[in-house]
């Protein structure tokens, strides 16, 4: 392999996570949090936050130790180490940010089941070298927080006609208040679901389009 | 690829999971030695700041907890199942009774503190600590600034607070409900009403209220 070829693997690795294989509008993993977090930008982005420290962390860890796991017990370990860096994560957050943790509450010890991380470590960083596993980590948790934000900025400005706490519109608006209940959540990914597919399915045909007219 | 696929013995199973479980729990206990004091601080700091609020002109408190119908300082660190505070201005003057107290909501339990001024026995603030209701209706409770502060004036003369419809309330011890969250509203009042019945008893005779006691060694 050359060192250009490395250098375009990295960019890959860490970009894919981004967009192409966004873990949330393309995966559809992890909608748990993605949903019942996002009724607000500070909170989708804390709970990014916590996300992506824990996804980074133990994607280095697993991909460090990946030759001395038994494959038997690979699970269980993958399972301790995000265990354990959540607990940190959840200490460390009520330390820091109480506000914010009051929100968030039960959703960041529940980030030890969120199926993007165990995911990431079973189908990436054991197999692969330190740097494209905390890479690969990078861009998953990226996409993920984007995805989150873009949810939460939508919901909370429909529903609370603010952003990060700051009013937009004037006394005159009335919050749409269901975009910030649970079934809210639902409308927004929906919504945006069906606008990303329509995306793709439209670069896909106009790319088919281009295909045959070289052809002929 | 044959080093992956040749079984690997009991022992070192057992042994990566011990090793995983051990190291996990180190540093499980090493962020908790570091965390623990400052959530616990936070903790302190934000019951402080309600109770400062609910018991104007207030900048120190003491612990008391119900004993055989009537109150009495509780040492620092001890707990009690119902605890109030005696709040003091700085040069250590009573200023009234801020009151912990929780019941159910709408969605959840409702955890408030109200302040309590025994001489005129009237209510003299109100804050919700914690609650779980339902953005933009029953959340009003916190945010309603009219709800808030009718509490700064009301009593509990014949026993217990009322709810009044909003705007309707004519009495001293009527409190309007918010318009949309009547529920939440009526929660609170009831909550209050039920702490209320629990301590009316043992509050100390206006003027008979414990002293500030000295703060404890290394405070």
């Amino acid at each position: 392999m050359t060192a250009q070829s490395d250098r375009e693997r990295a960019v890959t690795e860490l970009v894919k996570g981004i967009w192409r294989e966004n873990p949330v509008f393309v995966a559809l993993l992890g909608l748990c949090p993605a949903m019942a977090v996002t009724n607000s930008a500070i909170n989708a982005l804390a709970m990014g936050g916590a996300t992506f420290f824990v996804l980074v962390g133990s994607s280095v860890l697993v991909s460090l130790l990946r030759s001395w796991i038994p494959k038997q017990v690979r699970i269980t370990t993958f399972i301790v180490i995000i265990a354990t860096f959540v607990t940190v994560a959840d200490y460390s957050l009520h330390a820091l940010a109480p506000a914010v943790y009051k929100e968030l509450g039960a959703f960041i010890a529940l980030i030890v089941v969120n199926c993007i991380i165990l995911g990431r470590q079973e189908a990436f960083a054991s197999r692969n070298s330190v740097g494209l596993s905390a890479l690969d980590a990078l861009g998953m948790s990226a996409g993920f927080t984007l995805a989150l934000f873009m949810l939460g900025s939508i919901r909370e400005v429909l529903g609370n006609g603010s952003f990060f706490g700051v009013p937009l519109f004037g006394a005159g608006f009335e919050p749409w208040v269901v975009m910030i209940l649970p079934p809210g959540g639902f409308l927004t990914m929906g919504t945006l679901l069906m606008i990303f597919n329509w995306l793709s399915e439209r670069r896909k045909r106009s790319a088919q389009l281009l295909l045959e007219g070289g052809a002929a | 690829m044959s080093a992956e696929e040749k079984e690997a013995s009991a022992f070192s199973l057992v042994a990566t999971l011990g090793v995983a479980g051990f190291l996990a729990g180190l540093f499980i206990v090493g962020i908790y030695q570091i965390t623990d004091p400052v959530i616990k601080a936070n903790e302190a700091a934000e019951l402080h700041e309600a109770v400062f609020k609910v018991v104007p002109g207030s900048s120190q408190l003491q612990a008391l907890a119900l004993d055989n119908g009537s109150v009495k300082p509780l040492a620092h660190g001890d707990e009690a199942e119902h605890v109030i505070f005696a709040a003091y201005d700085a040069a250590g003057t009573f200023k009234g009774y801020a009151v912990p107290a929780q019941g159910p909501g709408f969605q959840d339990v409702i955890r408030l503190i109200y302040g309590f001024d025994t001489s005129t026995g009237k209510t003299t603030g109100m804050q919700v600590l914690a609650s779980k209701e339902t953005p933009g209706l029953g959340d009003k409770i916190i945010k309603d600034q009219h709800f808030v502060g009718q509490f700064t004036s009301r009593t509990f003369d014949g026993g217990e607070l009322l709810a009044a419809k909003s705007g309707e309330g004519t009495l001293p011890q009527h409190v309007d409900t918010i318009t949309g969250a009547t529920i939440s509203s009526k929660a609170v009042i009831r909550i209050m009403n039920e702490t209320q019945s629990l301590w009316k008893d043992a509050y100390p005779a206006p003027g008979a209220e414990p002293a500030l006691a000295a703060p404890a060694e290394g405070e």
